[in-house]
């Protein structure tokens, strides 16, 4: 009796999770804003905040497959030990670019109010940063990666008609292309990044 | 007479630095249909543009910005009429490119978008039209317009002082000063007092410190977040110039990935 209980319980437990966190793609992103405006707005020092940001980007961003898509068809030549290197910079590089970009903003509000679904996989969000007495309106579309429904993911952030994942991609291309392709040098540039 | 023929031999020179560029087939300036090709961009000269890029990244140091932080503290009203009055007089080259790129109807919006402002807006330093309702203002250029036609964008080159291009957009800059902005033709050949080549050097120099003056941040964010600045300026340019020649007001995945393929081959 006192299993079947606890059996149900679990059931009913998962299934409360499981409501709880299976979000549209759109509400996803306001929540997923709302949260990094409400750090932005906090009064607290500009380091405190990048922290803060850094949580809400591991939890929300794609970084494994940001990174992978960042390094283009090379990485299917590295072993597997140079592309554990590879997200391990990868992620500290990019958790400390985003933040700090994000950072410069102070109380932005931003709202959604459109999605398009791009295949099973993707759906693009689109949203607005409000405009402010210093700034013009800003629009920010958001690709959404849908595969588990359940826990959608970013893969990348289109500000004004530009991508942030094809610019790294294309930097990350240039710094292979003027250096023979060596992936350590790319090592070096991201931990020099980070260490700055 | 001699400058207009050197504007065409320096417009010679580069279309046949272009051809060379692309003999190897993939960058031809020539009408190209296919949009895979119209979209890769080679950086064939990137040793002289890297150099090119510090130098003027050392003219911007040293000159620009600082001139754009002091523009930054005159009164908001006359920064306001300053942007507004040098976007006025980029009509003069939107309309005859709304044209040639077969919009009529946004012609004769901007025509009296330019009407409107250069009267009652006080020579465009109020922008009437905005107030009066007429859709939102897109700038258009030869370089566009080239686009719009099939041309492909050739090698990306940096131009001194002048910043990211590439082949068919400094060709199509080059039109400018060979007829087809009548700011120019009227400042310059306007063979009157009111108007002359200062006033033209000084329109243009107000406009760019007007969009230094709007992107002080957004350049020392992108550069102190780069890994490669000089390859994020160009990657952000040529983003930029795609969405523009295909009037994208939101990035549409074709041309922001160029290969979709790349993110389908990525699952968790």
């Amino acid at each position: 009796m006192k299993m079947k209980k606890i059996f149900l319980f679990l059931l009913f437990y998962n299934l409360n999770i499981s409501y709880v966190y299976s979000v549209t793609p759109d509400v996803f992103i306001q929540s997923t804003v709302n949260g990094a405006s409400e750090i932005l707005s906090k009064n607290i020092s500009k380091e405190d905040k990048i922290t803060q940001l850094k949580v809400i980007a591991k939890d929300t961003v794609d970084i494994k497959a940001v990174g992978y898509y960042s390094l283009g068809s090379i990485r299917k030549n590295l072993d597997n030990n140079q592309l554990i290197k590879y997200l391990n910079l990868f992620e500290e590089y990019f958790l400390k670019s985003f933040s700090s970009r994000l950072s410069e903003y102070t109380n932005p509000k931003i709202e959604v109010y459109g999605k398009k679904v791009l295949n099973e996989n993707y759906t693009m969000v689109n949203s607005m940063l409000i405009a402010t007495s210093d700034r013009p309106e800003v629009k920010i579309d958001w690709r959404v990666y849908t595969k588990n429904p359940n826990n959608p993911l970013i893969r990348d952030l289109i500000i004004e008609g530009l991508s942030l994942a094809r610019t790294q991609k294309e930097e990350f291309a240039s710094i292979l292309n003027s250096n023979d392709n060596d992936i350590n040098v790319l090592f070096k540039t991201l931990e020099k990044f980070s260490k700055n | 007479m001699f400058r207009k023929l050197v504007f065409i031999l320096l417009s010679l020179i580069i279309l046949s630095l272009n051809a060379n560029a692309g003999s190897d087939g993939e960058l031809v300036l020539k009408k190209n249909l296919n949009q895979k090709n119209v979209d890769k961009t080679k950086d064939c000269f990137e040793k002289i543009n890297r150099a090119t890029f510090a130098f003027n990244q050392g003219l911007d140091k040293a000159i620009i910005k600082p001139i754009a932080k002091g523009y930054r503290n005159l009164p908001d009203p006359i920064q306001k009429g300053t942007s507004n009055a040098v976007k006025n007089l980029t009509n003069l080259i939107t309309i005859p490119n709304n044209i040639l790129q077969g919009d009529i109807k946004l012609a004769f919006i901007n025509t009296g978008r330019l009407v409107v402002n250069s009267t009652v807006g006080l020579l465009g330093t109020i922008d009437v039209a905005n107030k009066m309702g007429f859709p939102k203002y897109e700038r258009e250029d030869y370089g566009q317009t080239l686009g719009a036609w099939g041309f492909g964008p050739g090698c990306y080159i940096v131009l001194p002082v002048l910043g990211p291009s590439t082949i068919r957009d400094t060709a199509g800059s080059f039109a400018n000063v060979l007829g087809g902005d009548p700011w120019y033709n009227a400042s310059i050949h306007g063979n009157n007092q009111y108007l002359n080549e200062s006033l033209f050097i000084t329109s243009k120099a107000l406009s760019g410190i007007n969009f230094r003056s709007d992107n002080i941040e957004s350049f020392d964010n992108l550069e102190k977040n780069s890994l490669d600045f000089y390859a994020s300026v160009r990657s952000l340019y040529l983003q930029d110039r795609e969405n523009k020649i295909k009037n994208n007001k939101r990035g549409n995945i074709d041309i922001l990935y160029k290969d979709e393929q790349d993110w389908e081959e990525i699952n968790n």
